[in-house]
């Protein structure tokens, strides 16, 4: 049994950090541990936990921004915005159906990954609405950088670093986000039949039009199964999903355009608020891949050009796996059995299609022995090792966590 | 003013060595060295503060810039990276020691691709030269800072550029998708690519607004975005600048993000009328641009929502366009806004501080009577919807009692914006302008954090050097393990 720390303030966090440097200790670093199957398991005696960093620290609905400590559950904010008619921007997914975790996600934890959901192709990434934060570097002194408002050049913005570093250079424990207007109505376009070339062009199509689409994916067959929205489409071999978020009025008008603008593709449906909410939250939560996983499976997330989306759905095919596609074609979710040359297979086809993968999780037996992230090449190894001796110079902070010896 | 470091006088007494191997590097004709063709670039948009260095190259590929680093790194050369010089901060401002590298030369497209909504070009192209480049298909490239026309995306990036548009589009950092940059040891790296979200740290986003503190970029890979089918502007007079803020709450309030939401204060008001006569209202206090998106009958819903709301704050007036050209005519004004104020004054300091929205109106309070206590005076025009301030000091720049009350007042600025929870920069980036008022907003922790990432890609500290950290300290060193 691991022993777990989960200090309630700032101070007591810097304090069982700076002793871990002090003995030369590492930390396994963790909010409530939902994604703690994601990359590469850290070989630490201890858990640090921000878990008991709880709590809204700032909610200014007129000046879009909102403060919380890092062990704040996305569920709690969430529910905080939407009281307010507010969202977060980057739509965060729920990954924990998928990695086969319990807790809800923290805040700090989704930061830490930079996950985004479908709105990233429209409203950006996770730390794009990073304004500021409090961290403990892992010297356990406690940092500052950015603020509390919606614009700020003002010196090296370590948040961006900070952000996506999964816990390896410094403890957040307080993060200020902007967030928006949660849109009055949501409405999908739905083009059922095309293949992956046609469905991608099509989503192609839609986010090169004037209609704003906040979200665009492609369901094969197998993933679109079973979903209410899409029920009654003759989806064979797949669907296009075109997401338009405004207000009502401009909902109607939007999505009849969009539906006529891709005529050339195919009958289009609308499918109106009540059936595109869930939709998009199951694709978020990439729930078409959860369904059915194995223990033994793999699971790959792949940033591609999303012209890319159809060749990388072919290696998933190819490797006997099931997919689906997200951000117009760029995201590609993967899960396959696990092993070596499906790993190598699937990994390999990411970058030549000039794109990255994070392998989200994989058996426990398999895990040590692969790489969770593309290979540094030798110029980013030296600057990546660099900039985590300037913020973790004992190198306690989850080492390993996303390339093994760093 | 603003001190300047001691230049290295071994360096400087090696100049003609210096001279004769840079044209070995970049050709006699990307070599610039005659003292009359340097003060060409002694100064850029801060230009109270002037010195020609020691040369200027003007290198035409990666490769080249590869090769001048190497050189400056093993001669212990210190490095100014420059663009088009538009720089309100003083980021580019030259040192007496220093060889400036100019990317101007730099300019060619490398890559358009609609489908996937990406382009890439070389680091001197210019911002508004991205999105001529695409409109033609519809397309646009969102960041749009004043100096738009000018300005090149190489400097974008260091300074992460925002404009009137960023409420909706984001600022430049939200826009990147990959960069080449040449690293102090002439190293070319490629980072990103033509896909969301690159892998292991942020590179991108740590370069981006380094104020070339890091690197030089010589390759960007921006998004572009369709345009939206139309776009119309409102005008809204107010009595107060309270109440013209009050409003500006209650939009954001409302659910309503419009793509420009721009604060004019009186002075402001008066100056763009006089050198525009754009229709402004003279009697007002304050006024507002409102500017919002879509189609013919979106924009009319919008409007309507938009005229209900500035309806309850007692407006002097409300302008609705009704065509383009009525959209252009509100605009007008605003954007010829810096040379109005250059025709009611000889000089003027641009600040760029950025405060919590709803301090608009005690802060603007506050400046009014920092006005009259330095008796100089000030105008405010700034982006309403993202609190950030560009008070404009009104003084004479041959007068050095004049200049030194500006910078005063200006430093006062920063540091009330600071205080009410803001910070000293929300665009222009601090430069040598607003070096010595980092500790106001950092502690000394937080600035050792950020001076130990400088450190990890320029150890020696030659790159843009009395930028962004306050002059003094020694660079920190970094062990990797």
């Amino acid at each position: 049994m691991m022993a777990a720390e989960a200090p309630s303030d700032e101070a007591g966090l810097a304090a069982q950090i700076a002793a871990a440097r002090d003995a030369r200790e590492p930390l396994l670093i963790a909010g409530n541990a939902s994604k703690a199957p994601m990359l590469r398991p850290v070989q630490a005696a201890r858990t640090l936990s921000t878990r008991n960093l709880a709590g809204i620290t700032l909610h200014s609905p007129a000046e879009l921004v909102l403060s919380a400590r890092a062990g704040t559950t996305l569920p709690e904010i969430e529910e905080a915005l939407a009281a307010h008619g507010q969202h977060l921007i980057a739509e965060p997914p729920d990954l924990h159906v998928l990695l086969g975790t319990e807790s809800a996600a923290t805040l700090g934890g989704t930061v830490a990954a930079n996950l985004s959901g479908p709105r990233r192709i429209a409203g950006g990434a996770m730390r794009d609405h990073v304004l500021g934060m409090r961290a403990v570097n892992g010297e356990g002194t406690a940092i500052r950088s950015g603020g509390r408002v919606l614009k700020n050049v003002t010196g090296l913005d370590l948040c961006k670093l900070i952000a996506g570093s999964f816990g390896t250079l410094a403890v957040m424990t307080e993060i200020t986000l902007k967030v928006l207007p949660a849109p009055e109505r949501t409405g999908t376009v739905a083009i059922a039949g095309l293949d992956t070339a046609a469905g991608v062009a099509a989503l192609a199509a839609a986010l090169g039009s004037p209609y704003a689409v906040s979200a665009a994916a492609y369901l094969p067959d197998g993933a679109a199964e079973a979903l209410p929205a899409l029920a009654g489409l003759a989806i064979h071999p797949g669907v296009a999903l075109a997401r338009i978020e405004e207000f009502a009025p401009s909902v109607a008008y939007r999505t009849e355009r969009l539906a006529a603008a891709l005529g050339r593709f195919g009958a289009a449906r609308v499918i109106e608020d009540a059936g595109s909410r869930p939709l998009w939250r199951t694709i978020r939560d990439a729930l078409p891949l959860a369904a059915g996983l194995a223990e033994s499976d793999a699971v790959w997330r792949i940033s591609v050009p999303p012209s890319q989306g159809p060749r990388l759905a072919a290696a998933a095919a190819a490797a006997g796996g099931r997919w689906f596609l997200d951000w117009g074609g760029g995201l590609v979710w993967i899960s396959a059995p696990a092993d070596e040359a499906r790993h190598r297979s699937i990994t390999e086809a990411a970058s030549a299609a000039g794109g990255v993968w994070t392998l989200l999780r994989a058996p426990a037996s398999l895990r040590p022995g692969l790489s969770a992230l593309p290979p540094l090449s030798p110029t980013l190894e030296r600057l990546t090792r660099r900039v985590k001796a300037a913020f973790d110079p004992a190198g306690i902070l989850n080492p390993g966590r996303m390339y093994a010896g760093i | 003013m603003i001190a300047l470091p001691e230049p290295k006088a071994a360096v400087v007494a090696r100049r003609e060595a210096i001279l004769a191997d840079l044209a070995r590097l970049v050709g006699p004709d990307g070599l610039v060295s005659e003292p009359h063709c340097l003060r060409a670039y002694e100064t850029d948009g801060l230009a109270v503060y002037r010195q020609p260095p020691l040369a200027v190259v003007l290198p035409s590929t990666t490769e080249e810039v590869a090769a001048l680093l190497r050189y400056c790194k093993a001669e212990g050369i210190r490095v100014v990276p420059r663009g088009a010089g538009t720089s309100l901060s003083g980021g580019a401002l030259p040192l007496a020691d220093a060889v400036v590298i100019g990317l101007m030369r730099m300019n060619r497209f490398l890559a358009i691709d609609y489908a996937d909504r990406v382009a890439s070009m070389q680091a001197g192209v210019t911002n508004l030269g991205i999105t001529g480049a695409v409109s033609a298909q519809g397309f646009f490239y969102a960041p749009d800072p004043s100096s738009q026309l000018a300005c090149m995306i190489g400097g974008n990036i260091a300074m992460n550029s925002g404009g009137a548009h960023c409420l909706k589009y984001g600022v430049t950092a939200n826009n990147v998708l990959g960069l080449t940059i040449v690293t102090i040891e002439g190293e070319i790296i490629r980072l990103g690519g033509t896909h969301l979200d690159a892998a292991g740290y942020d590179w991108l986003g740590i370069l981006t607004g380094s104020e070339g503190q890091l690197a030089i970029v010589t390759e960007v890979t921006v998004r572009i975005l369709r345009s939206a089918e139309g776009s119309r502007a409102m005008l809204a007079a107010f009595r107060s600048n309270e109440v013209a803020g009050a409003c500006v709450a209650a939009i954001i309030g409302s659910g309503i993000i419009p793509v420009a939401l721009e604060f004019m204060d009186r002075p402001a008001i008066h100056a763009c009328e006089a050198f525009a006569h754009a229709g402004y209202p003279l009697d007002a206090e304050a006024m507002l641009i409102i500017e919002v998106e879509g189609s013919p009958a979106e924009q009319e819903d919008l409007m309507s929502r938009l005229g209900e709301i500035v309806g309850r704050f007692d407006p002097l007036g409300l302008k609705i366009a009704t065509t383009a050209e009525e959209s252009a005519a509100i605009w007008k004004g605003r954007k010829g806004a810096f040379g109005a104020i250059g025709r009611i004054s000889p000089d003027y300091l641009c600040m760029d501080g950025v405060i919590p929205t709803s301090q608009l109106s005690p802060v603007l309070h506050r400046i009014g009577e920092m006005s009259r206590t330095f008796g100089l005076g000030v105008a405010n025009i700034f982006h309403a919807g993202d609190g950030n301030l560009h008070p404009l000091i009104l003084f004479d720049a041959n007068d050095p009692e004049s200049m030194e009350k500006a910078e005063k007042f200006g430093a006062e600025i920063l540091k009330l914006c600071v205080a009410v929870g803001g910070c000293l920069t929300g665009e222009h980036g601090v430069g040598v302008e607003k070096r010595e008022l980092m500790g106001v907003q950092f502690s000394a922790a937080d600035l050792e954090q950020q001076r130990r990432v400088k450190s990890v890609f320029d150890p020696d500290w030659l790159l843009n050097p009395s930028k962004v950290f306050p002059l003094g300290a020694t660079p920190p060193v970094i062990h990797a393990a």
